[in-house]
């Protein structure tokens, strides 16, 4: 069939820079550069390319542009170009449209709709290069109050297990087999130098990397790939999956063509069939179900660690909260409409779910109503790019968020959505050993620490200029932040005043 | 309901900004003295304050009443004072009660009517409720249902006077010339987000505790929010408001001693805390996981009282000044320490304690914790 699809992008090769040394036909894993030996020429196949710049980024003279080849359809802003080609493409392929990464499309980011305060003469702003700056948080369920022996004045209370951060900042799941070994490697690895967690994802721990035990937070999901006592033992934290913020209600697939040799040992499957997790937890129908399988998991390790229950934001998000920090959770994690993945239909990624902001500001709300706010740590991941948001999720109400894609792009990501091919040129979707080899833990780590030292400084300034030299001071304190171009429900729903009221 | 919010902080900002002088006095052998010294050593202070509110508490003022509780209310209007003494009558046994005594004085614009009842709580009470918090569910009553009416002060043997105006003037209007009490605290106020409305200058009052304050607590929008979890509605949106509420819930109702709560509302750095005794470290590790949202974070300087103790605090890299005298049994805390050697030249101690430790003055003890030595830390 022939298709009526024109190429996404355009490549550009100055033939006066290039010397067909043949870098990008090495580097292109989507088969777009190649050579061809009787002309001695490099050329290109623009139809497969999907713009992830990874020839543009290694030519070594420059020569290679990559342009967005933009069809100009009539004008309709019903029928824009990427309505039609989703068409053209199902029209050509009768299935599901697959995609990677997270939503892109225009729904509001309410992050740029919330700006934060400082301190001006009434109060003094902090240094923080002068001055402690605190960005400690403590994760796991805390009591009400505590009790000391009346006679000696010492401590009767006994703490439920807490994890300690330096930086509120973890590394969001992201499973073994959808990403490599080295992904997982460089994500340990940075977690353990900045005194934080990452989080496995539901693909199971591969042992090498059981070191990193007490930095990781490994997940327990539908398809239970890889759960076993010595995975549970091994970490910091156990996080149930439900569900993700991505694909809310779907399950996943992972490809036999990514079930490697390593992976399927990690998985605990045969090498090559596909890794199917169900839709939902087939033992979960219930909030009761939930609260067995924290609890059957709490036997399971001996009340030695936090339990976290991951949902995705959805309509009824503060009322499932509530019965998650009833049911035994120590920690919920929202995962909102923003929330990447490796491997979505595109209809239920770009339409399911709502933005984390709001769910964050009802589920902060709801518990605190409830007077059971205290009794888990909230954690919030999908579409956190930076520091300043991770400061307004702070004042929203979040003791620490995920960051999925922001990590990866400190890999090397560079967001062009093919995470569900397996084909990511730069080695981190993937689980080709000819393309994982292109991250290099080494340097991985690195990126990733300095990513996280950058963002922990920017946190201390915002913290100084607000006034407070304690982390804690600006969680839940949404007198810091004002709402720019933002409705009155959409202010009421925040908990946020009008920027000048 | 009436909204005191709208009095107190007419342009409904975040919360009311204001900063201050603030003055302790107590003789911890009990004797009871006139307010003279602690008038002038606020006077000294006058600068600090914009003649917006001023104010004193004194304890162990009302020693012929000293088992009832004494009521301060203040009256914008007759039909106020009306209601509030219907729902005293309906409430309690009404010992005694009279026009608060003052003099017209060439500053005081437009004073309300100030009255004061000793009340004795009956059989009327439900036996489940104790007499502080039935006491305390009447005084918010008044004041956040009855109008032009708020209770000063609503503890035994002790009592409120404030009201908008520099200190002296207040001083002068309720003729404090003829109190004598153990314990006195005094404040001068500089806000600058309210006109002045005389329930909002401090001491801000709940059963004998009071508290004066100087400072703006940035992390005002969480301690009020974990405030609201336990019942407690900051009507006010003061600081001060914060600091008490926060002190009842942890005195009061968590029965944690006064050092705990210091170490709660201004904590030690985690840095510190690693280099604790590993009991220690836990107690305060727990404090601070547990209690996170009570840390009184920015600047402020507070003087807590209640009857039989005094206490100082500031905030934990002490943005606002405090500065402690000892004399004899005399206890001194001010904003300054030249308003203390002004009342008393010849000290026998005098110190500026560390950002967050408290300063601990009780009936018949000794000052807590001594003065560390210059240079250690700061």
């Amino acid at each position: 069939m022939k298709t009526y699809l024109t190429p996404k992008f355009l490549v550009q090769r100055d033939p006066e820079r290039c010397i067909q040394c043949q870098v990008c036909v090495n580097q292109c894993t989507f088969d777009t550069h190649y050579y061809d030996v009787e002309d001695d020429e490099v050329r290109s196949h623009d139809e497969n390319c999907i713009g992830c710049l990874r020839c543009v980024l290694f030519c070594p003279t420059r020569a290679l542009t990559i342009r967005q080849n933009h069809l100009d359809y009539r004008d309709n802003y019903n029928w824009r170009p990427e309505v039609i080609e989703d068409i053209v493409k199902q029209a050509e392929t009768g299935g599901v449209l697959l995609t990677g990464m997270g939503n892109d499309k225009g729904q509001r980011i309410y992050w740029d709709h919330l700006v934060l305060n400082a301190s001006q003469v009434t109060n003094p702003s902090i240094d923080p290069l002068r001055e402690p700056m605190e960005l400690t948080t403590y994760l796991g369920r805390k009591p009400d109050r505590i009790e000391l022996d009346s006679e000696s004045s010492t401590l009767k209370t006994e703490l439920a297990p807490q994890v300690s951060l330096e930086v509120p900042v973890m590394f969001a799941a992201m499973s073994y087999g959808a990403v490599s070994l080295n992904v997982h490697e460089s994500l340990a690895r940075a977690a353990t130098e900045m005194g934080t967690l990452w989080n496995t994802g539901e693909g199971g721990l591969h042992s090498k990397l059981y070191k990193y035990g007490n930095n990781t937070i490994v997940q327990v999901a539908s398809g239970r790939f890889g759960v076993h006592a010595e995975y549970l033992d091994v970490a910091r934290v156990i996080e149930i999956k439900i569900g993700q913020g991505a694909k809310p209600g779907i399950g996943g697939h992972l490809p036999g063509e990514k079930v490697s040799s390593e992976v399927s040992l990690t998985r605990m499957i045969p090498q090559g069939t596909d890794a199917l997790s169900p839709a939902p937890q087939h033992d979960i129908y219930s909030i009761e179900d939930l609260a067995q399988l924290i609890y059957a998991l709490k036997e399971a390790t001996n009340y030695s660690k936090p339990i976290s229950v991951k949902i995705a934001a959805v309509h009824n998000s503060a009322a499932i909260a509530s019965g998650m920090v009833r049911a035994g959770a120590d920690i919920i994690v929202l995962d909102g409409l923003r929330g990447s993945t490796g491997a979505a239909p595109k209809i239920i990624r770009d339409n399911v779910g709502i933005p984390i902001e709001m769910a964050l500001a009802s589920v902060d709300s709801r518990l605190r109503q409830e007077g059971i706010r205290n009794q888990a740590s909230v954690v919030v991941s999908g579409g956190i790019r930076n520091s300043g948001d991770v400061a307004k999720a702070i004042a929203l109400g979040a003791d620490a968020v995920y960051i999925g894609t922001a990590a990866l792009i400190a890999l090397g990501c560079h967001v062009c959505q093919q995470c569900h091919t397996g084909k990511c040129a730069w080695g981190i979707c993937t689980t080709d050993l000819r393309l994982t080899k292109r991250v290099n833990p080494d340097i991985g780590a690195r990126r990733l620490t300095n990513l996280l030292r950058g963002w922990s400084i920017e946190l201390k300034d915002i913290l100084g200029g607000l006034g407070v030299n304690a982390l804690e001071s600006l969680r839940g304190n949404r007198l810091h932040l004002r709402g720019v171009g933002l409705t009155d429900t959409e202010l009421d729903i925040l908990g946020v005043r009008m920027a000048g009221s | 309901m009436k909204d005191i919010k709208h009095v107190n902080n007419p342009y409904n900002d975040d919360k009311v900004i204001d900063a201050c002088s603030i003055f302790g006095a107590m003789d911890a052998s009990g004797k009871r003295f006139s307010g003279d010294g602690v008038i002038r050593a606020i006077v000294n202070m006058h600068d600090r304050g914009n003649g917006l509110g001023g104010g004193f508490a004194i304890y162990g003022l009302y020693p012929d009443y000293a088992d009832l509780y004494a009521l301060h209310v203040m009256y914008l209007s007759p039909e106020g004072k009306q209601e509030t003494e219907a729902l005293l009558k309906a409430n309690f046994n009404i010992i005694e009660k009279e026009e608060v005594p003052t003099r017209q004085t060439p500053m005081i614009a437009n004073p309300p009517l100030v009255w004061r009842y000793f009340l004795e709580v009956d059989h009327r009470k439900p036996e489940q409720e104790s007499e502080d918090d039935y006491v305390v569910d009447r005084v918010m009553t008044i004041n956040t249902g009855l109008r032009d009416s708020f209770v000063f002060s609503s503890g035994k043997d002790m009592a409120v006077f404030k009201g908008v105006g520099y200190p002296e003037e207040i001083a002068d209007y309720f003729c404090l010339e003829q109190y004598e009490g153990y314990l006195w605290t005094a404040h001068g106020r500089f806000p600058t987000n309210t006109p002045g409305w005389w329930g909002g200058a401090h001491p801000f009052c709940i059963l004998d505790w009071t508290v004066v304050h100087n400072g703006e607590i940035s992390s005002y929008g969480i301690n009020q929010r974990y405030l609201g979890q336990f019942g407690y509605h900051c009507t006010m949106q003061t600081d001060t408001e914060v600091v008490a509420y926060a002190v009842d819930l942890l005195m009061r109702k968590h029965n944690l001693p006064i050092e705990i709560v210091a170490k709660i509302l201004a904590p030690p750095f985690w840095s510190d805390i690693e280099r604790m005794s590993p009991e220690e470290q836990k107690l305060m590790l727990t404090l601070r996981q547990v209690y996170a949202s009570l840390l009184l974070n920015g600047p402020f300087t507070v003087i807590i009282a209640h009857h039989g103790e005094m206490i100082g605090l500031t905030d934990r890299i002490r943005l606002r000044p405090l500065t402690v005298g000892e004399k004899g049994s005399m206890l001194y805390l001010s904003s300054e320490e030249s308003a203390i050697r002004l009342i008393c030249p010849e000290l026998d101690k005098t110190w500026i304690p560390v950002g967050g430790e408290p300063v601990v003055g009780t009936l018949r003890a000794p000052t807590q914790p001594q003065p560390v030595a210059a240079g250690e830390k700061v």
